[in-house]
């Protein structure tokens, strides 16, 4: 969500450069302005009373106050001293890393199926995947966790992970991306002699990028601070990701906030890495396919 | 090199049918020309010669073999698109290298040969750039190179010249012309532009509506078509068309004049055609074909576009430049014997 927020701000950021004086005062600008910064603000406001509670002490944290009369970075010492984060750290990075290079390359494959290829029962396929998506994950919870009992997947990364190898909403946007690529470039390549799998590897991805670095920070985002499945479906604190993890540390006698914060400002780290790196070619893209072939 | 056959060839999309049985021997080392109005199949034709659809029934030989059921790089074809199909994110060098990429050859000869046909099409100094930084002229000559480069037996372009301004498409007619020269590689070549067709072809393959309608030399096609709708569609401008009657005398025209020549033929309605250029003004002594009124000039420099109304019927006449009839007055206008074309009005053949 945060990173809609960003968005929003920079766009309108922009959008004031030619500032026109005679419109200033306009009461729809005025009600437009108002209502962008309250949402701004809200969106906003968590982040920094994160930022802000982690550099409290424990009996400051029911303080509403942003900046901490003593601030201390006593509580990330303890937490980057404290064995368990690292170890859901890895665990989080471990799973977000795979099924996102796992939904990225066969959500394309799918959709460049569905795409480019005229079979029998192709929209029926295209129409059930989409289906998939009108169904809300807290109720795919417990047929997921049935299934991974079965096949005795409990307590493993295979058995967090396997729901999100895939994805409806990657295959669905990969299909849409994979229109704009003209069918010439493809027979072109036929005719050159590359073989299907050759054809989408060298020539239909490479033109997607931009498709694929949303999908990438999507899967990644979605799975890091995934919560409910990857509780459910372990109990070995081992095996635990950072965002379950996290919530440990309030179990004992009272929940402290103040570390809970400072996990959850350090696991945004990743999350803004990736962000920025695949932005990068989010625009680089854009203005590659803008070029007319 | 190779020869192509097409025997019969019919493709059906769904329930329509869109070729209904073409049929086509390309010599070794032609260059033959599809031409036709937008629709009628041209680009179908080419693309089961390449093997990218599947034919509905009848049968394609590239140097003597059937391929019909061969995939595209087993025909060892290439094909230009009307789009170049050039990828936007490879170098001129690896495009032009893609053709390339599954071939056994070793990484030092794909080097030289990747330099010997950017050689031959004065690309040497581009082959670092991405197809952005390349004008539309370029990345045509990148698509030609990268269909060269495999040294294909038959070379299949597809309208590549369509999406070029008007002096450009001129010289790039002009080098794929001496490309075929230098290679000799057979070309099968698709434009809706007679004016491409006449001036590229060996052989110019007139289609309408999926059926072949005359195959010829480009004078032949010019000088004798065979119905109607070659004689309209070859030769620009377009071929005047002046509906009459048989008598005894001749060839009464609707419009009033007769033309005194027995035909021989069973018709009774007949279509008479001339071509504008045929058209010319006569001196007061002669006799002229017919009179009319000038309604519309066109001076065009070399020549002028003439626009004569001749009672209920418009003739267009092209004149020597120097001459420039004013609007309004009458002008007599005389045509060689040997330059009218008689056609059965009712079934468009051509009347011997
Ligand atoms: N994949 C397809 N499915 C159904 N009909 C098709 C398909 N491809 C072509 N057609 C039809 O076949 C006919 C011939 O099409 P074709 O593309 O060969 O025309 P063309 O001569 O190349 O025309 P143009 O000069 O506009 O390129 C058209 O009526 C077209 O609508
Ligand atoms: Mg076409």
């Amino acid at each position: 969500m945060s990173d809609i927020g960003i968005k929003t701000s920079a766009a309108s950021l922009n959008a004031a450069k030619p500032y026109n004086y005679n419109k200033r005062m306009e009461p729809a600008r005025v009600i437009r302005w108002t209502i962008l910064f309250l949402g701004g603000v809200v969106m906003v406001m968590p982040i920094v009373f994160m930022l802000s509670t982690s550099f409290k002490w424990p009996h400051e944290i029911y303080n509403l106050m942003i900046i901490p009369d003593d601030p201390t970075i006593e509580n990330y010492t303890y937490v980057l001293e404290d064995g368990r984060f690292y170890k859901w750290f890895i665990n989080s990075l471990i799973i977000a890393t795979i099924t996102t290079i796992s939904a990225v390359i066969f959500d394309s494959l799918v959709g460049y199926t569905l795409c480019k290829f005229r079979f029998r029962g192709r929209m029926i396929v295209f129409v059930a995947i989409l289906s998939t998506l009108m169904i809300p994950t807290e109720m795919l919870v417990i047929p997921w966790y049935l299934m991974a009992r079965d096949f005795g997947w409990l307590n493993s990364y295979w058995g967090i992970m396997f729901p999100g190898v895939m994805t409806a909403f990657g295959t669905f946007l990969m299909k849409q991306f994979f229109e704009s690529v003209p069918d010439d470039f493809l027979e072109a390549a036929r005719i050159d002699g590359l073989n299907e799998f050759q054809i989408w590897w060298t020539v239909a991805m490479p033109l997607v990028t931009p498709a694929i670095s949303a999908l990438a920070i999507f899967v990644f985002l979605g799975n890091w601070t995934a919560f409910i499945w990857p509780l459910i479906v372990t109990n070995d604190p081992a095996l635990y990701t950072l965002p379950v993890g996290l919530t440990t540390f309030s179990v004992e006698q009272d929940v402290e906030w103040e570390l809970i914060m400072t996990g959850a400002a350090l696991a945004t780290i990743p999350t803004l890495i990736v962000f920025l790196v695949f932005q990068r070619y989010i625009i680089r893209g854009v203005v590659m396919t803008g070029l007319k072939g | 090199m190779a020869t192509v056959e097409i025997k019969g060839l019919v493709k059906t999309f769904g329930k329509t049918e869109v070729l209904h049985g073409i049929d086509l021997a390309v010599e070794d080392g032609e260059f033959v020309v599809f031409v036709g109005p937008s629709g009628c199949g041209k680009s179908t034709t080419l693309r089961l010669l390449a093997g990218l659809d599947e034919v509905t029934s009848g049968e394609i030989l590239i140097g003597g073999n059937v391929v019909n059921n061969l995939e595209p790089k087993e025909r060892n074809i290439a094909m230009v698109f009307q789009n170049y199909a050039i990828y936007p994110h490879m170098s001129v060098r690896k495009n032009i290298g893609f053709g390339l990429r599954t071939s056994k050859m070793s990484k030092a000869d794909k080097v030289t040969r990747i330099d010997e046909v950017a050689g031959l099409l004065g690309m040497t100094d581009l082959l670092d750039r991405k197809p952005g930084q390349l004008s539309g002229g370029q990345r045509q000559r990148v698509a030609i190179g990268r269909a060269m480069v495999r040294d294909p037996v038959v070379f299949l372009f597809d309208e590549p010249l369509s999406n070029l301004d008007a002096q450009l498409r001129t010289q790039m007619r002009l080098e794929i012309k001496k490309l075929h020269q230098d290679v000799g590689t057979t070309i099968v070549f698709v434009t809706h532009d007679q004016v491409e067709a006449m001036t590229l072809a060996d052989r110019i393959v007139i289609m309408e509506d999926g059926y072949i309608q005359q195959v010829g030399t480009p004078s032949e096609v010019y000088q004798n078509p065979i119905n109607m709708f070659v004689a309209q569609f070859i030769g620009a401008p377009s071929m005047n068309m002046l509906p009459g009657k048989k008598s005894d005398v001749g060839v009464v025209l609707d419009t009033g004049p007769t033309i005194p020549l027995n035909l021989n033929t069973d018709a009774s309605n007949i279509m008479v055609g001339i071509r504008p250029n045929d058209l010319t003004p006569a001196r007061d002594d002669e006799l002229a074909l017919f009179e009319g009124t000038v309604l519309i000039i066109e001076p065009l420099g070399p020549e002028t576009l003439v626009y004569v109304e001749l009672y209920d019927c418009e003739v267009l006449a092209t004149v020597p430049g120097r001459i420039v009839p004013k609007i309004g007055d009458k002008i007599r206008l005389k045509a060689p014997e040997e330059e009218i074309h008689f056609f059965n009005a009712d079934t468009g053949v051509v009347i011997q």
